[in-house]
């Protein structure tokens, strides 16, 4: 069914669909819509889930904990503070090995108090053991969240998976979405560690050094095993409902000299750039990284690659640079733009492109020319 | 009028548990899971129950548990109890924390459930401090108690928990000790039977902690609650009931000095400071009295 939606509501939509048990959520700008819609479902009757109004974020996700290792679906949604505030449960769940879905409006952090998209938030919870998805349209929040279900569910993964929008960018605006029936594409949740009160068992107690790294490394596997389930999970989703995702969403990349890579909704705006610097007869593409956890291997041999990082690491750098340059071990041109909101044109990715140098690093809006 | 119950013999606490020798707050769990039954799930945050239970592969409970971050067990307690109902299962799931995840970092959460009207009992076992982690002051420490972070005395007094759980109006809640495990069995059979948040806060003296001899757990509750410095009653939809013991400590208490000397914790405490007590404890026992009579 087409409609128009704002990207909050797209989530809502989904979730509305895939029925979570449990809801348990805290409000926050940008978040808000997403749990206000939700609360408005449950309250109408649309959707029969128990929705807990928890009184912080680090209780919505001590809550959906507690209810997933029921067994049950969960999910809940937070930005930016109510993200870090949660931190320390974002690790029980992924520790725990529950399948529970969240969606993170990206917002950046404070100080001072700014509301606007930033993508540090997200990435502060890179090594969690969460898988993590960034989107860049309405529809693509919506078709995210509901592979995002099916991918946290399955029994060969077995983790939380994060659904990443920009801040009002793409929470706050309006664009067509295209709902679909889900039917079975999402089976229903089986959690083999269940809590069965005829089989008790201790879920979380002390455990020696002996152990513990068996934990972790039980997490890397499920996360290397994730790949081949998100790409099978993309594929079902295209053939059923006719739109295609990959790890990444690339245009203009194949016969490319240079490539902006960038995340949410300025990945999409890349692809304005690359159609002007074409006209300019510039061979230029872009890959916009949809998947940040699991990390994809990305065929960027012999371009040069122009990095957009929404985020930094104080005394590092980009982050999604950083990440970029572990893997192909080539100079990326590194541009920091966006942050709380900064205004960034496609005019802007286009001018990076063109004054792009290799190995440096630029702050936009900061060092006075590219 | 009281009853004598019929205490089950089956056992979810099995042998070879890691506790300290003298444990009292094995004990009070032990009869907590003989009144809830083999239907149950504890959330248990960080506390000595933590490290009770065993180590991984082994746990010695026989009832699932769920171990959770520090300030979380209210919260998770109140997930999990919401997705039972959804499924229609009836499990009691009781939350069962420490002083310091009750009265200190969890608080926020466990006011949050209650507010909420989470259907689960909540058990506060107070040992005056973090035993876990070798006994540092909480906001459980008596006034003058030495811990290792008040190593003179404690100068502040202890947290009112039971009146702040009071002001959430919950339908049920009530003191107990091990010391009395009849009173402590039939309090949590009771709360388990109200739907709502329910509230035990149990006195859990601790041998290493308090600096006494192994064998006098049982005596130091028993001192505890003659001396009037903890108090068994409910408090069943507002109504109080203060217990038939405490009444007998209230008419005739014994000397505070009696409960503070065996203790460690307390040696060399200033007179002046065990008259405070003594002034609180009266305060205390006035308002209780004149809260049953009117209630």
């Amino acid at each position: 069914m087409k409609k128009i939606s704002t990207g909050n509501k797209a989530v809502a939509e989904a979730v509305k669909q895939l029925v979570p048990a449990v809801v348990a959520a805290y409000p926050i700008t940008p978040q808000t819509e997403i749990v206000e819609q939700i609360a408005e479902f449950v309250s109408s009757g649309e959707l029969k889930s128990r929705y807990i109004a928890v009184e912080s974020e680090h209780s919505a996700m001590a809550a959906c904990i507690g209810a997933s290792i029921t067994g049950v679906r969960t999910f809940t949604a937070t930005s930016s503070h109510g993200l870090l505030y949660m931190h320390e449960m974002t690790n029980w769940a992924a520790g725990a090995r529950l399948p529970i879905v969240m969606a993170n409006v990206n917002r950046s952090l404070g100080p001072g108090w700014n509301i606007w998209a930033e993508h540090t938030d997200a990435l502060q919870e890179r090594d969690t053991g969460w898988l993590q998805v960034y989107v860049s349209t309405v529809q693509e929040a919506y078709d995210a969240t509901i592979m995002a279900f099916r991918i946290a569910e399955h029994n060969d993964v077995l983790l939380p998976v994060m659904v990443n929008l920009d801040g009002f960018l793409l929470s706050h605006i309006m664009q067509p979405l295209d709902t679909v029936d889900v039917g079975d594409f999402v089976p229903p949740i089986h959690l083999p560690h269940a809590i069965d009160v005829k089989n008790p068992r201790g879920y979380g107690g002390l455990t020696g050094p002996d152990q513990q790294f068996r934990f972790s490394w039980d997490i890397e596997r499920s996360i290397r095993d994730s790949v081949k389930v998100i790409e099978k999970t993309q594929n079902d989703f295209a053939k059923r409902f006719g739109r295609k995702y990959g790890f990444t969403e690339d245009y203009q990349c194949g016969d490319a000299d240079v490539v902006i890579v960038a995340m949410g909704t300025l990945g999409k705006e890349a692809e304005v750039a690359i159609d002007l610097l074409r006209k300019e007869g510039i061979k230029a593409g872009s890959m916009r990284l949809r998947w940040l956890r699991p990390f994809p291997k990305l065929d960027l041999k012999g371009k040069q690659v122009v990095v957009i990082d929404r985020d930094y690491s104080f005394g590092r750098g980009g982050i999604l640079a950083t990440e970029i340059v572990a893997q192909t071990k080539e100079d990326v041109f590194s541009v920091i733009a966006g942050l709380g909101g900064q205004e960034v044109t496609y005019e802007d990715l286009a001018d990076f492109v063109r004054k792009r140098r290799m190995g440096e690093e630029f702050w936009f809006g900061v060092n006075a020319n590219v | 009028m009281d009853t004598i119950p019929e205490i089950p013999k089956e056992e979810y606490i099995l042998k070879c548990t890691s506790a300290c020798a003298g444990c009292s707050d094995s004990l009070a769990l032990r009869y907590v899971l003989k009144a809830a039954g083999p239907d149950t799930v504890l959330v248990v945050p960080a506390c000595c129950t933590s490290v009770i239970q065993g180590i991984y592969p082994n746990t010695a409970f026989n009832v699932p548990v769920y171990n959770i971050a520090f300030a979380s067990a209210a919260a998770c307690a109140s997930g999990m109890s919401n997705a039972f109902r959804a499924a229609g299962k009836k499990t009691n799931v009781i939350a069962y924390a420490g002083d310091g995840g009750t009265l200190d970092i969890g608080i926020q959460a466990m006011s949050g459930a209650f507010e909420r009207g989470t259907d689960f009992l909540y058990i506060c076992y107070d040992n005056e401090a973090y035993g876990n982690t070798g006994m540092q002051r909480s906001g459980g420490t008596p006034l003058g108690a030495r811990t290792t972070t008040t190593p003179t005395g404690k100068t502040d007094n202890k947290k009112d928990i039971d009146a702040i759980i009071a002001a959430h109006d919950p339908p049920y809640q009530a003191t107990a000790c091990a010391a009395y495990p009849q009173d402590l069995f039939k309090k949590v059979a009771k709360a388990l039977t109200f739907r709502g948040p329910t509230f035990i806060h149990i006195l859990a003296p601790c041998p290493p902690g308090w600096r006494y001899s192994t064998e006098k757990s049982v005596e130091m509750g028993k001192l505890a609650v003659k001396s009037g410095m903890w108090v068994l009653y409910e408090r069943e939809y507002g109504k109080l009931t203060i217990g038939a013991q405490s009444k007998a400590a209230i008419k005739k208490p014994i000397p505070l000095e009696d409960y503070l000397a065996p203790q460690g914790r307390f040696k060399g405490i200033d007179p002046k400071t065990v008259e405070i007590l003594k002034q609180r404890i009266a305060k205390n026992l006035a308002k209780l009295t004149a809260e049953e009579a009117a209630s």
